[in-house]
C-alpha cells in the first residue's frame, strides 16, 4: 500500500476548477513537492489528502483511509504544518508541545521536540513573540508530537527571511534522513529542488508535470545549446559555413546554436574564429527547472517576483 | 467518548492564555467591579439633596355644611415645604407596599381615610412611614414626618396627640443597591462568555484555528465544553468580588446560598454556546461581524441588569421575556433580594432548557473543517 494514492482528484468553488481532475501517487520515504504560482491548487489539493476539506470528485488514499470520511482517525498518524500556520497568541512553545501531548494522550519529550526543529531558544516566548520562522518551527514540532510518519507541509517558507529558510530546510533534511514520507507545496523553484525526490508541477487547478527535476527538465526543455555574443552578420557566415542550425536572438545579441552533439560546439566556434569578425563572450546552457517552470506555467501567479529563485541558472562554460 | 482529560488541557491552555492577556483580564474581572462602583456611588448617594417621598393620599376628606374640607393636602404640603423631602403623591387605585417593593422606593407615606374626620373631631389617628432599614435616608423621613405632626397638633390643639406615626418597614430589598448587585452580576455573566465566543468564532476561522484543533483528537464538543468551564470560573470569581464590593462599600443587602452556584453554572454555559452559536451563523450566512452586538446588546440593557424592568414602559417589559438573560437576572433576584426560591427554581428551568437547546445547536451547527 502506497502512502498516498490520488487519482481524477476534483474539487470546485462555485464555477472555478480549483483542482481539475489531477492523479499521482506518494512512496514510502519520499518527499514530494507540489509546485506552483499562487492559486494553482495546492492548498486545496493538500488540504483534501489531510482531511480538512471535501473533495468533490476522484479517489483520495491516505493510509489506506479515506480522509473526509475517516478524518478523526487519520488525524492521529499525519502531521500537518497547514499554510500560514498560527497559534494561540499566549502560549509558548514548549506549552504548546505538551498540549498537543496531553490531546493525542501520549507522553513526549518537549525539549527533544524543540532541539528537532532547532527551537531550543525560545521555548519560553509566547507566541505572538516568535519570529515567522520560529513560529514555523513551532508549527513543525506540533506536526511532529504524534510522531507521524507521513507529514505534509503547506508552504513551510514562505515569507521568511533565507536564513530562517535554511533552517527549515534543515529540518526537513532531518525528518527526510529519519525515513518520513513528505508532501511539500511551495511556490520557490528551488525549495522544491532542494527538498523533493519527485516534484508535480500544478498549473490551474492540473498537473503540467511530474517527476524527478532532471526527468522534468530533460522532457519539457530543449536541449543543451551553445551561445556566442556576435551579430547578425556573425550568425549568417556560420550558418553558411556549418552544417549547423542557427538561430539570432537580435534583442540579446546572441547566436543560438541547439547541439545534437556536444562535438558540433567545435564547429561552431571554428567557424566563428574563421570569419575574423568580432564575437564575446561564449557559453553553453541547458534548460533549468525555471526555464521549464516558465514555459509550463501560463501565467505565473500575476506577481512575477513571487517566483522568486535564490540561485542563478547554471552555466556552463566550454573552455 | 467526551474526554476529561483533553477538556482539562484545553481548558489550561485557555485559561492561562485569558490571564496573560491583561486586557481581558480587565474586561473579564475588574470592568463589573467598576460599574458596581460607579452606579453605587451615583445612586446610593445619602444624604446630600433631597429624598424622595412616595405617598398615597387615601384621605376622603369631611363635609361640613356643604363644604369639603380637607387637612391631608394641607399636611403633605407642608412635608413638601420642608425642602428635604418631596412628596410624589401615588394613584389610590394602586396597591402601595406592592407599588414600593416593584419600584424600590425605599421612602413612602400612607394618610389615612379618616385623616380628616378625626382630625376635626380631635380622634387620634396614625400616618403610616415606610422606611427602608438598610437604606441611609429612612431616619430623616422619620424625623421630618414626626416634626409636621407636632406642627399639626400643635398649632391646632394645643400639643394633644392627634397625629401620630405608624413606622413600618419596606423589605430590605428596596434599595436600588440590592438590585444592582445581581443585575451587574448578570451583566458579567452574559458579557464575557458571549463577546469572547463571537469573536472566538470568526477570528479561529480566519486564522484557522479551528483546522489545527481539528487534527487533534480534541472534539468541538469538548473544547466548547472547556470555554464553559474557564467562563464558569470567571463569572464565580466574577461575583464574589462585585458580591464583596456591593456589600463592603454600599452596604448591600443580599442573600448569599447555595441556590446561586446553578445559576453561575447554567448561565456561562448559556452565553457561550449562545455567543459560539451567533459567531457560527454569522459565519455560515457572510453576516457583518455586528450582528453579535445586535443580539448582545438588547440583553445587555433589557433584562433588568442597570436598573429593574418594572422601570421600563410596557411593551420593553413583554419584551425581556424572550430575552435569556432576563430569567438570570430575575433568577438571581429572586435568590439574593427576595428569597424567593419559587420563583428562582422556574428561573432556572426557563434557563435549563434555553441552555440545553442552544448548547445542542451550537455544537452541531459549528464546523471544525470546511467542505
Ligand atoms: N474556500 C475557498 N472558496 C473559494 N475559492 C477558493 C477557496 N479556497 C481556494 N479558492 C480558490 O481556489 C484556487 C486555488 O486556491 P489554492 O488551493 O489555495 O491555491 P494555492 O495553494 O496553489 O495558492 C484559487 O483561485 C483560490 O482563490
Ligand atoms: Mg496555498
Amino acid at each position: 500500500m502506497l502512502p498516498i494514492e490520488v487519482s481524477q482528484l476534483r474539487k470546485n468553488y462555485g464555477d472555478l476548477k480549483a483542482v481539475d481532475g489531477i492523479s499521482f501517487t506518494v512512496k514510502e520515504g519520499e518527499v514530494f513537492g507540489l509546485l506552483g504560482p499562487n492559486g494553482a491548487g495546492k492548498t486545496t489539493t493538500i488540504e483534501i489528502m489531510e482531511g480538512l476539506r471535501e473533495r468533490d470528485g476522484g479517489d483520495v488514499k491516505v493510509l489506506g483511509l479515506d480522509p473526509w470520511k475517516k478524518g478523526y482517525e487519520l488525524h492521529k498518524k499525519i502531521g500537518v504544518i497547514p499554510q500560514e500556520f498560527t497559534f494561540f497568541e499566549k502560549t509558548t512553545p514548549r506549552e504548546a508541545i505538551i498540549y498537543y501531548a496531553d490531546l493525542f494522550n501520549i507522553k513526549v519529550d518537549p525539549d527533544q521536540i524543540l532541539k528537532d526543529v532547532l527551537l531550543e531558544e525560545s521555548t519560553k516566548t509566547y507566541f505572538d513573540e516568535l519570529s515567522g520562522g520560529q513560529k514555523r518551527k513551532t508549527g513543525l514540532a506540533l506536526s511532529l508530537v504524534n510522531s507521524p510518519e507521513l507529514l505534509f507541509l503547506d508552504e513551510p517558507t514562505t515569507g521568511l527571511d533565507p536564513n530562517a529558510r535554511r533552517a527549515i530546510w534543515e529540518v526537513i533534511r532531518n525528518l527526510k534522513a529519519k525515513g518520513k514520507t513528505i508532501i511539500l507545496t511551495t511556490h520557490y523553484l528551488d525549495e522544491a529542488q532542494q527538498l523533493s525526490d519527485r516534484v508535480a508541477i500544478m498549473d490551474h487547478g492540473h498537473i503540467v508535470a511530474m517527476g524527478t527535476t532532471s526527468e522534468i527538465i530533460q522532457k519539457h526543455g530543449s536541449g543543451e545549446r551553445l551561445t556566442i555574443q556576435g551579430t547578425q552578420k556573425l550568425a549568417d557566415y556560420i550558418k553558411t559555413n556549418t552544417e549547423l542550425q542557427v538561430d539570432y536572438d537580435k534583442t540579446r545579441g546572441e547566436i543560438v546554436i541547439p547541439l545534437q552533439k556536444k562535438i558540433d560546439a567545435l564547429a561552431g566556434l571554428a567557424a566563428a574564429e574563421q570569419s575574423g569578425l568580432e564575437w564575446g563572450q561564449i557559453q553553453t546552457r541547458q534548460d533549468s527547472l525555471d526555464d521549464v517552470f516558465v514555459k509550463l506555467v501560463s501565467e505565473p501567479a500575476g506577481e512575477q517576483g513571487e517566483m522568486a529563485v535564490e540561485q542563478k541558472p547554471k552555466k556552463k562554460g566550454l573552455f | 467518548m467526551v474526554s476529561a482529560k483533553r477538556i482539562y488541557s484545553d481548558f489550561k491552555v485557555y485559561s492561562r492564555g485569558y490571564l496573560r492577556n491583561k486586557f481581558g483580564l480587565f474586561f473579564g474581572l475588574i470592568f463589573p467591579v467598576i460599574l458596581i462602583m460607579i452606579f453605587g456611588a451615583i445612586f446610593s448617594g445619602g444624604g446630600s439633596g433631597t429624598i424622595n417621598v412616595y405617598a398615597q393620599n387615601q384621605d376622603a376628606g369631611l363635609e361640613v355644611s356643604g363644604q369639603v374640607l380637607n387637612y391631608s393636602t394641607q399636611y403633605l404640603e407642608a412635608i413638601n415645604f420642608t425642602g428635604t423631602l418631596k412628596v410624589i403623591t401615588v394613584d389610590n387605585s394602586l396597591n402601595f407596599t406592592e407599588y414600593m417593593s416593584k419600584n424600590s422606593i425605599e421612602n413612602g407615606l400612607i394618610v389615612p381615610e379618616d385623616f380628616t374626620a378625626s382630625y376635626v373631631m380631635h380622634q387620634p389617628v396614625n400616618v403610616t412611614v415606610y422606611t427602608n432599614p438598610s437604606g441611609s435616608t429612612g431616619g430623616t423621613v422619620l424625623g421630618i414626618v414626626g416634626a409636621i405632626n407636632n406642627q399639626f397638633n400643635l398649632g391646632a390643639f394645643n400639643g394633644t396627640t392627634i397625629i401620630s406615626t405608624t413606622q413600618e418597614t419596606v423589605g430590605a430589598q428596596e434599595s436600588y443597591i440590592d438590585f444592582l448587585v445581581p443585575g451587574l452580576i448578570g451583566f458579567a455573566i452574559l458579557v464575557n462568555p458571549m463577546f469572547s465566543l463571537v469573536e472566538i468564532s470568526s477570528i479561529y476561522k480566519k486564522n484557522k484555528l479551528f483546522k489545527q484543533l481539528s487534527l487533534t483528537p480534541l472534539t468541538k464538543m469538548e473544547w466548547l465544553i472547556a470555554k464553559i468551564l474557564w467562563y464558569i470560573v470567571l463569572s464565580s470569581a466574577s461575583f464574589l468580588l462585585m458580591a464583596a464590593v456591593g456589600i463592603a462599600l454600599f452596604g448591600a443587602n443580599i442573600t448569599l446560598t447555595v441556590w446561586l452556584i446553578p445559576f453561575l453554572f447554567l448561565g456561562p454555559m448559556l452565553f457561550a454556546s449562545l455567543g459560539m452559536l451567533v459567531g457560527t451563523i454569522t459565519n455560515l450566512l457572510r453576516l457583518p461581524g455586528v450582528i453579535g452586538n445586535a443580539v448582545t446588546f438588547p440583553m445587555m440593557f433589557l433584562s433588568g441588569t442597570f436598573f429593574p424592568i418594572a422601570f421600563m414602559p410596557e411593551y420593553l417589559q413583554t419584551f425581556a421575556h424572550v430575552l435569556p438573560l432576563f430569567y438570570v437576572v430575575e433568577g438571581l433576584n429572586n435568590v439574593m433580594v427576595y428569597q424567593n426560591y419559587m420563583g428562582a427554581a422556574v428561573d432556572l428551568a426557563v434557563i435549563g432548557v434555553i441552555t440545553l437547546v442552544i448548547f445542542v445547536l451550537a455544537v452541531k451547527l459549528f464546523k471544525w473543517r470546511e467542505d
